[in-house]
């Protein structure tokens, strides 16, 4: 099993890194991250915290959306961009599981996230470190953040495979891809921005809406980072709410939506007659 | 006859899409080493056959069984050698790389693969990618992957399409040299002049029902079909050796003549009676594309 799984992630691997994914991945986020690294360092003095903390403080929000984002780019086509170009079907007729070739598309799928991610965060860490200080707190933080960010995206990648595989063609994927990444990092929030204020405070603000914002991977990670450094909620203001839950509930979170997307993507791939 | 004598069983094979069936009571089977031409129409239901016995699609009835193992299942996947019609590979992969992705999926060493690609002359292309590569290459490639390991059944779906006449030679020289290793190979084709010699037998599919399954001489005994003979008559003499043997006059000098398998020798011997009237004869058997027209026009009301 080992040895097929393998066999498609270093195939998959080289895909990435000759269509040129892997250096693009890392480029965007190497930028994004450089330019919220100093554009945000103007709050430094006036919080007493070195430039790395709020560097981590900005690049959480950047994450937030680049990593889910790189992930479906990446995932989208994994089943219905090779059914449509006629891979898939030769692929399948040797003795290969279903659920062989999605973890070994996983696996190097998310071996191109991690070095993106661990690139372009790393640097701008870096970069901060350089330039304005940084003490063991922060340090650390911003290892929370790579690692975090890695897991984020590996629940986005498998929730591209379902979208990828209950989709007819590339394009349907693309576009299912897309409201994806909306309706989970965008719209889910104006949705509980909106209850909150209809609620004025009242037993949703107190109970259920910290699990719901848990229950979100994209927020889950918010909630997690945020936690994780005083420092941090400080600057992102978001203590409030993760101050309600108890501490296991946003990294169980992050930890089972891959887990959960990957066994929904193998169901939806079952279904795929090439 | 059981499981293990044959590779490949089928019986009362039916599908259908919707409610249009696909595919109704096909029953052959195909024993170790044998070719088998599988002919008919576009939409006879060719490629779906195919596709069910790879475990892509799933029949409505009947039964499959590859080397004795259900299809789709590993054992069954293992023993399957196919190439599909329009053969597809990663283009940004090599040649190389592509073929030992496969090899390391049908669990051979990946050492196999530089021997496969020369066998289909593409080691010099090896290390290209495969979206420099022609549709003859590409086609070499895909014939690459269905020799690795030792597979019991071929499937190949109108292997030949987009190859040059020697690229073709060389495909039916690996199916002779497949056969010969014991490999049933079931091939898809609408080359009938390549096909009639080149396999054992045929089996001809028509509107989703198999119409015939049997040997070249065979089905031409059961169809009847008559044997053509041409002949060339001395000048002027045409008209007394059509008089003499019936037949139709083609031209100034030709005779054409139609007769049975079991009346050719009484022929030979009227006309060879004849003497110097005649000057020269052929004969032409009934050929694979007139047995080919004849199954598919009994199915047509």
């Amino acid at each position: 099993m080992i040895a097929r799984l393998l066999a498609i992630a270093i195939a998959e691997f080289r895909i990435q890194t000759r269509n040129r994914w892997l250096a693009s991945a890392t480029v965007l986020m190497l930028l994004f991250a450089l330019a919220l690294t100093f554009a945000g360092s103007a709050p430094t003095g006036t919080l007493g915290v070195d430039l790395l903390t709020v560097a981590v403080a900005s690049m959480t929000t950047l994450a937030v959306y680049l990593a889910p984002f790189l992930a479906l780019m990446i995932a989208f086509d994994a089943v219905a961009g090779e059914a449509e170009r006629g891979t898939l079907g030769l692929t399948l007729t040797y003795p290969l599981s279903r659920g062989e070739m999605l973890l070994g598309k996983f696996t190097a799928h998310l071996a191109v996230l991690a070095i993106a991610i661990t690139l372009g965060l790393g640097a701008a860490g870096l970069a901060a470190w350089l330039a304005g200080g940084a003490g063991t707190e922060s340090a650390r933080a911003l290892a929370r953040l790579i690692a975090t960010s890695i897991l984020l995206g590996a629940s986005f990648l498998a929730l591209g495979y379902a979208a990828s595989a209950l989709s007819g063609s590339g394009a349907a994927a693309a576009g299912l891809a897309v409201g994806l990444w909306l309706v989970l990092v965008v719209l889910y929030d104006l949705g509980l921005l909106g209850a909150l204020v209809f609620d004025q405070g009242g037993d949703f603000t107190k109970h259920i809406f910290p699990w719901l914002l848990a229950a979100n991977p994209a927020d889950a990670f918010r909630l997690w980072n945020v936690a994780g450094s005083q420092e941090v909620a400080l600057i992102s203001g978001m203590a409030g709410a993760g101050k309600a839950l108890p501490g296991w509930a946003a990294p169980l979170s992050l930890f089972l939506w891959p887990v959960l997307a990957l066994v929904l993507a193998r169901a939806a791939f079952a279904r795929v007659e090439p | 006859m059981t499981d293990r004598d044959t590779a490949l069983t089928i019986a009362g094979l039916d599908k259908s899409y919707g409610r249009t069936p696909v595919l109704e009571g096909i029953t052959i089977h195909l024993a170790p080493g044998e070719r088998v031409a599988l002919l008919g129409h576009n939409g006879a239901g060719k490629s779906t056959l195919i596709r069910l016995i790879l475990g892509l699609t799933h029949p409505g009835a009947g039964t499959i069984r590859v080397v004795g193992h259900a299809p789709g299942s590993a054992a069954a996947r293992a023993a399957t050698a196919y190439l599909p019609e329009q053969v597809a590979f990663h283009k940004s992969l090599t040649g190389r790389e592509q073929l030992t992705t496969f090899a390391r999926l049908a669990g051979e060493h990946p050492r196999t693969v530089a021997p496969l690609l020369e066998r289909v002359g593409l080691i010099d292309a090896a290390d290209r990618r495969i979206g420099t590569y022609s549709k003859g290459m590409r086609q070499r490639l895909g014939l690459a992957q269905a020799l690795l390991g030792r597979r019991r059944v071929a499937l190949l779906d109108e292997p030949t399409s987009g190859l040059d006449p020697i690229s073709r030679h060389d495909l039916y020289a690996v199916v002779d040299e497949m056969a010969a290793n014991g490999t049933a190979l079931l091939i898809a084709s609408h080359a009938l002049t390549e096909l009639e010699a080149r396999t054992d037998r045929i089996a001809i599919m028509a509107k989703g029902r198999l119409v015939a399954d049997d040997s070249l001489v065979n089905l031409a005994r059961a169809a009847a079909l008559p044997t053509r003979i041409r002949l060339t008559a001395r000048d002027g003499t045409a008209d007394a050796v059509q008089a003499e043997l019936g037949g139709d006059r083609k031209n100034g000098r030709t005779v054409e003549l139609h007769c049975t398998t079991d009346q050719k020798m009484a022929q030979l011997a009227r006309i060879s009676a004849l003497g110097d009237a005649v000057r020269d004869i052929e004969m032409v058997p009934p050929s694979l594309e007139d047995l080919y027209r004849h199954y598919c026009a009994e199915l047509r009301p």
